[in-house]
C-alpha cells in the first residue's frame, strides 16, 4: 500500500463539506464500510472504494438523552440503505416520537464555529410517521 | 480452544479494598495496594510470595510500574491488560496460563478508582469519536439505552421489568453491610427518577463511587495448603464484539453468547448447573441481556425471567447477591467486585445473603458498551 495523502477522516469529511454522506465499498467483500478506514474488517483486502449514499435509511436503534442543562435530544442508529450503520441524530420531530423502523433522509448539519459538519437524519415523510 | 485446564488454577485470597467515598488523597494505587495486602492476608501468604501482578484503572498509564515501585516488587509476570470492566475476567485467564506455564507461582489481580472522589470527568477521561462525538452521548448509558431500546422493540420488554432488575439488587444490597444503598427501592421510584437516557432513569444505572480491590491465584496444588478453601477456576471465555455502540453487530445479542459457550464447555457444565449468578450490571439492560446469552432463560425472555423477585432475595436464581453495581458498589470497572462475591459466595463467608449449599458460581463480566465479554465460572472441591 503506498503512502496515503489523506486519511479516511479527511476523505469522509471533505466530502460532507460538499453536501454528501460518503461510505466505502468494500469489492472483495462485496458490502459497505462504515466507518471509514484504511482496511476493510471483513476481508482485510486494502481495496476500498468511495461511493456517495442516496441518503435514506432506517432508524434501528433510539435514544432521548436528557441532559443536566438544556433540551433533551435524539440519539439513534441509523442503518442506510447501502447497507451501513451510523450513529446521528434524528431532527424536525419531537425526540421521544422516534421509532426503530422509522423512515429517515440525510441532512447536512453545517459547520459551525471549530466543528466540522456532521450528518443528521429527519423524517423521510414530512408526517413524521411511516415506521416499517 | 483456549487451551486452559479445567481446576488448573485456584482463587485463594479475595478483598474489597476500603469502598464508597474514600478518604481524602487516596490514590488508586494506594486502593490496589490496601486490596492486594487484605487479599493476602485473606489467605495467608504475604507480598514477598507474589510474583505476578496483573492490574488496571483508568487513572494511572502505566499502573503496572507504579504499582510495583509502591509494593517494592519486581514481578516475574505482569499483564495490565484493559479493556474496560471486564478486564479482571480476562485477567484471570491470563494469570490461569501464567500459573500453567510456571510464568508465576503466585499472581495477584489488583484494581482501584476513585471516581467518586475525583469526578467521573477526570477518572476516566473520554476519547473523541469524530463518527460518534458530535452527537453528544452520554457514554456509557446512551449506548445501552440504544441496546435496551432494541430490546424493548424485539421482544416487547417494558420499563417495568427493567425496573424489577434494580429492585432485585437493592433487595440484595440491603442484606450486605458494606453496600452503598442502605434502603429499601420499589418499581414506582425507579420509574419516576431522573431520566438520564430513556428508557434508562438514573435508578436503572449504576452508581458513582470509589473502590477497589484485589484476588490471589495460585496452582491448584499450593492452594491446599493455605488460610481458607481454594476456590477453583473450572471455566473461562471471552469474546470482543466491537468498541462503539454504532459498530455492535446486534445490539440485543452480546458477546456472552460466546464467551459463557467457551466457558460451560471448559467445564462441563450448563448454566442448569450454576449455583450462584455474579452479572455485570452496569444497567438493569445488562441483567437481561446476560441472564439470555448464558442459557438462564430464552432469548427474549429476560424481561419476564426477572419479575416476581425470582433473582431477589428469596427468588429461584440468586443473581448479584452483594447488591451489584446498582446498588453495593461501581467504581468505573467493577468486573472484580463480581470475583471477590462468587469466591465469598463458594466459602460460605456471606451471612444473611448467602446461598446456601452453594457449589458453583459464574462471575460474568461485561466492558465498554457491551463490548469485551469474559465469563469465569468458579467451584468448590466438591466440583473437582
Amino acid at each position: 500500500m503506498p503512502d496515503a495523502t489523506q486519511s479516511p477522516l479527511a476523505i469522509y469529511q471533505a466530502h460532507l463539506d460538499n453536501g454528501d454522506l460518503a461510505y466505502q465499498w468494500s469489492p472483495k467483500a462485496g458490502r459497505a464500510v462504515f466507518y471509514p478506514r484504511v482496511v476493510c474488517p471483513y476481508s482485510a483486502s486494502t481495496e476500498l472504494e468511495w461511493r456517495v449514499s442516496r441518503g435514506l435509511g432506517t432508524v434501528y436503534a433510539t435514544t432521548v438523552t436528557h441532559p443536566m442543562q438544556g433540551a433533551p435530544y435524539n440519539i439513534a442508529l441509523v442503518d442506510c440503505d447501502e447497507g451501513f450503520r451510523l450513529m446521528s441524530r434524528v431532527e424536525e420531530i419531537d425526540p421521544m416520537a422516534v421509532e426503530i423502523g422509522m423512515r429517515v433522509r440525510f441532512r447536512l448539519h453545517p459547520a459551525e464555529g471549530d466543528e466540522a459538519a456532521y450528518p443528521v437524519f429527519v423524517p423521510a415523510n414530512p408526517a413524521g410517521k411511516g415506521a416499517a | 480452544m483456549s487451551g486452559l485446564v479445567r481446576g488448573g488454577a485456584a482463587i485463594v485470597g479475595a478483598a474489597e479494598s476500603d469502598l464508597g467515598h474514600v478518604a481524602d488523597g487516596f490514590s488508586v494505587i494506594d486502593l490496589m495496594a490496601q486490596g492486594i495486602v487484605r487479599a493476602l492476608d485473606d489467605c495467608g501468604l504475604g507480598l514477598r510470595d507474589v510474583d505476578g501482578l496483573i492490574c488496571a484503572t483508568t487513572q494511572s498509564r502505566t499502573s503496572g510500574l507504579n504499582l510495583s515501585e509502591y509494593l517494592g516488587i519486581s514481578p516475574a509476570f505482569i499483564d495490565t491488560t484493559i479493556i474496560g470492566g471486564s478486564s479482571f475476567m480476562f485477567h484471570v485467564g491470563h494469570a490461569m496460563a501464567a500459573l500453567q506455564f510456571g510464568l508465576c507461582n503466585v499472581a495477584v489481580i489488583a484494581y482501584g478508582s476513585t471516581q467518586r472522589s475525583v469526578g467521573r470527568r477526570q477518572a476516566s477521561v473520554r476519547e473523541v469519536n469524530p463518527y460518534e462525538t458530535p452527537y453528544r452521548p452520554f457514554l456509557p448509558s446512551s449506548a445501552y439505552a440504544l441496546a435496551a431500546s432494541r430490546h424493548m422493540h424485539e421482544f416487547g420488554t417494558t420499563r417495568e421489568e427493567m425496573a424489577a432488575v434494580a429492585v432485585a439488587a437493592r433487595q440484595w444490597a440491603l442484606k450486605n453491610p458494606v453496600a452503598w444503598e442502605k434502603k429499601p427501592l420499589t418499581v414506582t421510584e425507579v420509574l419516576g427518577a431522573r431520566m438520564v437516557s430513556y428508557p434508562f432513569t438514573v435508578r436503572d444505572i449504576c452508581l458513582v463511587t470509589d473502590g477497589g480491590g484485589a484476588i490471589v491465584m495460585t496452582s491448584p496444588e499450593r492452594a491446599k495448603s493455605l488460610k481458607k478453601p481454594p476456590v477453583y477456576v473450572l471455566g473461562h471465555g471471552q469474546a470482543i464484539t466491537h468498541a462503539n455502540i454504532s459498530s455492535m453487530p446486534n445490539l440485543t445479542v452480546t458477546g456472552a453468547l460466546a464467551s459463557g459457550k467457551q466457558a460451560y464447555t471448559m467445564a462441563g457444565l450448563a448454566a442448569k448447573d450454576i449455583d450462584v449468578v455474579e452479572l455485570y450490571d452496569a444497567f438493569t439492560i445488562n441483567t437481561i441481556l446476560f441472564l439470555e446469552d448464558l442459557g438462564f432463560c430464552p432469548k427474549g425472555e429476560g424481561g419476564r425471567f426477572v419479575e416476581g423477585g425470582r433473582i431477589a432475595p428469596g427468588g429461584t436464581l440468586p443473581v448479584n447477591t452483594n447488591g451489584g453495581g446498582l446498588s453495593y458498589c461501581h467504581p468505573g470497572m467493577y468486573g472484580l467486585f463480581l470475583l471477590i462475591e462468587a469466591v465469598r459466595q463458594l466459602r460460605g463467608e456471606c451471612g444473611p445473603r448467602q446461598v446456601h449449599g452453594a457449589e458453583t458460581a459464574i462471575a460474568h463480566g461485561n466492558g465498554g458498551v457491551l463490548s469485551s465479554q469474559s465469563t469465569v465460572i468458579l467451584g468448590t472441591a466438591a466440583t473437582i
